[in-house]
Order: C-alpha cells, then structure tokens, then sequence
C-alpha cells in the first residue's frame, strides 16, 4: 500500500510539472486560468493522498484549503475579473515557444541537480518530488519573465506560491498550520489588491499591456 | 500586555479609518493611533530595559533588546510621519490630487503597513515573520499607486511584482530553514519559534542552513534594496506620496534587514564558519559602491534620496556581516540615525516639491528665502546623512570604517569613495536647491516641520552624546547578534 500511494503521489508531482510546462506554453487568458485550476487541483489531491498516507491530520485542512482557495476562490476571481475588464478572448502572442520550453529543460535539470542533496536527508514518503517541486517553483518564475501582460504574470506568481506549497508538503508534509493559514490569508488579499490595480491600470492606460510600462528606466 | 496594544492600536487604527475616514478628522484620528502604538512601545521598552527579554502568548510573541529598539524607532517614526502627513496631504487636496476616497484608503492603509511591521519585529514565529513581511509589501502597493499617474502605476507594479518574487525566494528559505528545525524540535508549531532555534542552533544541519540562508538573504535582501535587486526601491520612492517614502526609507527596509540578521544568528550558530556575514559584506559593499554611482546621476530629487537608502542600506549590511561587538553596534546605531535623518530629508523635500511643483532638482531653487524653514532643514538633514560631524550618522560611520580597517582593510578604499562620491553629488545638488533665486510662491498651508527638527535634534544629540542607558541597551543588542 505504502508503495503504491509513493507511486500515486509521484504521478501527481510529474502531473505537476506537466501542468506547469502547459501554463509556460499557454497563450489564451482563459485557457491559463483553467490551467491554474487544474494545478490547484492536483496539488489538492496530491495533498490528500500524502495525509492519508503519511498520517498527518493537519495536511487534510491543508488540502481542503488548497482546495476552497486555488480551485475555487481564485480561478473564481480571475474569471470575474477578465469578464469585467472584457478580455476574456484575449490570445497573447509569445516569443518563440519552443526556446522557452527548452531553457525551461535546462530548468528542470538544475533544479533536480539543487533538490538532491536535500531530497536525501529528507524522511518523508513524498522526498523524491522536491526536485518536481523546485522545478514548478523555477518554470513559474520563467513563465514571469517571458508574459507581458499584467494577468498572466500574476496566475505565474500565484503558480510559483503552488511550486512553494508542493515544496513545503514534499521536505517536511507542510508547515504549522498557523503559518499555512497565515500564507493563504495573503494570498487572498493580495488578490483582491491585484484586481483594484487591474482596473486602475487599465483605466490609466487604456490596456493591461505591460509595453506601456517602460517609462521609468535608469538612463 | 503592551504588546497587545502595540499591535491592537493599528490594527483597530486601520479598520476605523476604513469605515469612517471620509471626514475632515480622520488625519487627526491617523496621528492619535499612532501616538498611541508609540505610547504602548514606549512601555514595552521601560519593561524590557528593567525585566530583560520575555515571550507573551504562548510563546508566539517574544521582545529582546534587540528588536525592542526596532519597534520603538518604527512607532515614534509612523508617529512624527503621521503628524507630517496631516498638513501634507491637505496641501496635496488643496492642489487637487487627491480625492476624500484616496485619502481614506491612504489613512487606514497607513495603519496597517504600521501593523505589519510591528508583526514582523514581535513575532517569535519565522512564518508569522514571512507572512507579515508579504502583508507590508501589499498594504504599501495601492499606496505607491496613490496618484493613479501612468508612472505610479508602474512603480507600483515593479515594486509589487520585484518584491512578490524577492519574498517568495525567503519562503523556500523559510521552508529549508523548517526542514531543517523539525529534525531537531520535531513537527509542529515550535520548531518555527526562535528562542527555540535559537537554543539547538549549534545541530541545524549545516548544509541545509547555508542553502536556507542564501535563499532567505536574497529575498529579504530585496525588500531590503540591496544591489542587484534594488530596482523596485527608487521608483516606489520617488512616485508615491511622500509620508510613504519616508516611512518605506525609514522603517520598512530596517524590518526587513531586522530579517536578514535574525536569520544570520541561526547560520552562524549552525555553521561556526563566516558564511553568513561574508555573503553579507558582499552584497552590503555592491550597494555602497554601486548606489553612490548611481546617485550622482539623478535629476529626480526623491530618487536621489532613495538612492542614498539604498547606499545606507548597503553600509549596514555590511557592519552586520562584518560581526562582532563595535561592528554589530555600529549597524544598530546607524539604523537609528539612518531612519531618523532620511525620514526628516524626505518630510522637508516633500514640501519643496510642493512648494516648486516639481520634483526636478534643476526646478528647485531658492528654498531658504521663501520658506526658510523647510530650506534649513533640507541643508542640515542632508549634511547629517553626508555624515558630517557632530551627527549622529558620522559617529556610526565612524565606527563601521574604522573596524573595516583592522579587519578587512581592501574594503575601505571601496568605502571611502563611495561615500566620497555621494558626498559630492548630494552636496552641489542641496546647495543650488536651498540657495538661489526663486519667484515661487508660499504654501497654501503653513507646513509641518516640527518632525524634521525633532528628528535631526536627535541625530544631533546621538553624535554628541549616547545616553549610557541607551549604549548599554545597543550593547546588550549586539552580544545577542554576536
């Protein structure tokens, strides 16, 4: 059995890290949420098997509350929001997709490289997918840098917080409760203060296209 | 008990002014919660001086002297800030800027920027610490954005995202450091706190640590604006409100730099090597070297000065990498003087900037004959942050070069002509701003600069003479740092 529920988390980890190249290719708005939802998800019921298994009764609040929050409240959110602010159908064009997916490789080997150290001294059933995690954690990161517009950058910040908690749950089955709830609580507001900004981004500039801001360089 | 007002006044502070700010008493009511944190802190330290350190809450909550002195410096500089918004932000109604709204926002974020703050300096939880770290950058975003002008917004968005990715860096650190602990304290609650940490530092797994370390130093070290990831810093600053500046110059990056050095007492206790304080000096030096180069080149004046955090900021990381009892008081001496002067140099350029109606140094000309209060303390602030004797920041600086001489005499040259560099622009630059000829009109409202000369009175009076309680006090500090 324990062997077995390994193997299912594993799958869930490497489902993870497919999730996390998609969004890195993803190029309608819409698309990406679902994509995020679907992390969520993952992450929710990779959480669950690993509280069952393990015996830690904290980590099933801590799937439930991946699951109240990254499936329902901020895909929930984000689909409000791009109604509202009318882009729904909005198709980004992106720079060479498969440079992207390739540096996003090389990624994945270092953070394989970086996690193995730690993955051996850790004790817990989940140790071998902190590589996996550390990879979300840098393919988010990555999928920052390569979006232009303000929306996507935010599922990837709210994308890489996933590859941090999947971390957290693989090394040490997740921190105290406390700090989780703390985590989660910033998150929301940080969230609810996006939204605000969206609109008054797009009120000032006419489009949430983050070309328009370039102005403040150091020449 | 009091530090349950300490963190209760804001909190209560900010949700008021949220309901009821719209009336003309709400920057009033802004200035009495903050004179009431600062009265609560004000216990705390007489409590912490006479009965040493303590936990509250089920150890949740822990004051030494060393942070003891952080959050005492925070409460007084959000309360002389919070008297100097009053008739600032009136000027900037009075000019149009603002709307009731904007300033509602304004007041009851204020409190709980103040909030999140105290947070991170009480709490015993590192979790708590980074939770509270994040909650500063996000109540301060909407702050930057305050103007809605296309640069605020984008100001606001480098510095939400730069600081979101910078502090996400110290949650993995968080976590290693975590992975780490629970080996030692076993899972749960307690092996976050610490005084728990604190206590079995010496059987943290070492390489974990180090790890941990980096991770936790480049991301609180962004917060922190510590070069290369300072770029955030100087557009936040020059774009917002200017009570946000000083208070994101003034306290703001000593909490997070508070982080960095909680975090360093682990790793040295876990590595008995200087790792730490080397990647420290490092990163400390860069700053100096690289933020006076850039200084000089400013035209923006708020951006001046947020250059100068930047540098000061480098200095003081590299008096804690440095370590040791004289280097460690140096640091803790010159956050002091650092956060008092800057945020008196950003309430006298907030009124010149109001005054002028430009940010633009070449704009600015002739503040000591209109308003010659405000030219006066634009001048003797900017020649106490230039470290100029008898200020307080000249002996700190003192200090810090003089130990860098015994002990790593390559980095004074470095020193040396950073802060000679700086010297020079922030000098010419003052100069043709105070003097000068001017056909600038008066405020509309006498402006507020009871805070700027309380502030430098005190920087004066920590140059002439540090009161013994007050050395004993930063001395205790330091040999907990070590």
């Amino acid at each position: 059995m324990e062997n077995f529920a390994g193997q299912l988390i594993n799958l869930f980890a490497a489902l993870l890290l497919l999730i996390a190249f998609g969004m890195l290719s993803q190029r309608r708005i819409l698309s990406l949420i679902n994509l995020f939802a679907l992390q969520g998800l993952v992450l929710s019921v990779s959480t669950l098997f690993v509280a069952y298994t393990s015996h830690q009764h904290h980590l099933y609040y801590s799937a439930g509350l991946t699951l109240l929050l990254k499936v329902i409240i901020l895909p929930w959110i984000l689909h409000r929001l791009i109604r509202k602010l009318n882009i729904k159908w909005d198709v980004e064009t992106l720079f060479n997709i498969p440079t992207t997916m390739l540096v996003g490789i090389g990624l994945v080997v270092f953070a394989f490289n970086l996690a193995a150290p730690i993955s051996l001294m850790a004790g817990t059933i989940t140790k071998s997918s902190l590589g996996i995690a550390m990879a979300c954690v840098l393919l988010s990161f990555l999928m920052m840098i390569t979006r232009s517009k303000a929306i996507p950058q935010v599922i990837g910040f709210l994308a890489m917080e996933n590859g941090l908690f999947f971390a957290a749950t693989s090394a040490t089955y997740g921190m105290p409760m406390v700090v989780e709830l703390g985590i989660a609580l910033d998150v929301l507001i940080g969230m609810f203060i996006l939204g605000i900004f969206f609109f008054q981004i797009r009120e000032t500039f006419d489009s949430l296209d983050l070309k328009h801001m370039e102005k403040l360089k150091e020449d | 008990m009091e530090i349950f007002w300490i963190l209760a006044i804001p909190l209560i502070g900010g949700l008021l002014l949220a309901l009821f700010g719209c009336g003309r008493y709400a920057p009033e009511l802004n200035s009495t919660m903050s004179f009431g944190t600062f009265l609560a802190s004000a216990f705390l330290t007489v409590r912490v001086i006479t009965d040493g350190p303590m936990t509250a809450f089920n150890e949740q909550f822990f004051v030494d002297s060393f942070n003891v002195f952080l959050v005492a410096l925070t409460a007084f500089v959000a309360f002389t800030t919070s008297l100097f918004s009053r008739p600032y932000m009136r000027i900037e109604q009075a000019h149009g800027k603002l709307t009731v709204n904007m300033l509602r926002l304004y007041h009851s974020m204020y409190q709980l920027f103040t909030f999140t703050m105290l947070v991170a300096l009480l709490t015993n939880n590192l979790g708590i610490m980074w939770v509270a770290m994040e909650a500063a950058t996000l109540t301060t975003v909407l702050l930057v954005s305050l103007y809605r002008t296309p640069a605020s917004l984008e100001a606001a968005w480098k510095y939400f995202i730069l600081c979101g990715v910078g502090i996400a860096q110290a949650l993995f650190g968080t976590i290693l450091l975590y992975f780490a602990a629970e080996k030692v304290l076993g899972a749960g609650g307690t092996a976050l706190l610490w005084t728990h940490l604190d206590a079995v530092k010496t059987q943290l797994e070492p390489t974990v640590l180090s790890l941990a370390f980096v991770f936790l130093l480049v991301g609180y070290g962004t917060k922190v604006g510590l070069a290369p990831l300072h770029n955030w810093l100087p557009d936040a600053h020059a774009e917002g409100p200017t009570p946000v500046s000083a208070v994101l110059s003034g306290l703001l990056l000593n909490v997070a730099l508070y982080a960095v050095v909680r975090s360093k007492v682990l790793v040295d206790g876990a590595l008995g090597s200087h790792l730490a304080g080397n990647l420290m000096m490092g990163f400390g030096l860069l700053s100096v070297v690289m933020a006076a180069f850039f200084l000089s080149r400013q035209k923006d004046v708020k951006r001046m000065f947020a250059y100068s955090s930047i540098e000061h900021m480098g200095l003081m990381t590299f008096a804690f990498g440095m370590g040791g009892a004289v280097a460690t008081f140096a640091g803790m001496l010159h956050m002091t003087v650092h956060s008092l002067t800057k945020s008196a140099i950003f309430f006298a350029v907030g009124h010149a900037t109001q005054k002028s109606g430009t940010q633009l140094m070449e704009n600015i000309r002739g503040l000591i004959t209109t308003n010659p209060t405000i030219g006066w303390g634009l001048a003797i602030g900017s020649l106490a942050i230039l470290g100029m004797p008898p200020f307080g920041v000249f002996a700190s600086e003192f200090l810090i070069i003089t130990t860098a001489m015994h002990a790593y005499p390559w980095t004074t040259p470095f020193l040396l002509i950073a802060l000679g560099v700086a010297f020079a622009a922030i000098f010419s630059r003052v100069q043709s701003m105070v003097f000068g000829e001017t056909t600038d009109e008066r405020l509309p409202h006498p402006p507020a600069l009871v805070p700027v000369f309380a502030h430098l009175g005190l920087v004066l009076l920590l140059g002439l003479y540090i009161p013994p309680y007050l050395a004993d006090w930063y001395r205790q500090a330091a040999a907990l740092i070590g």
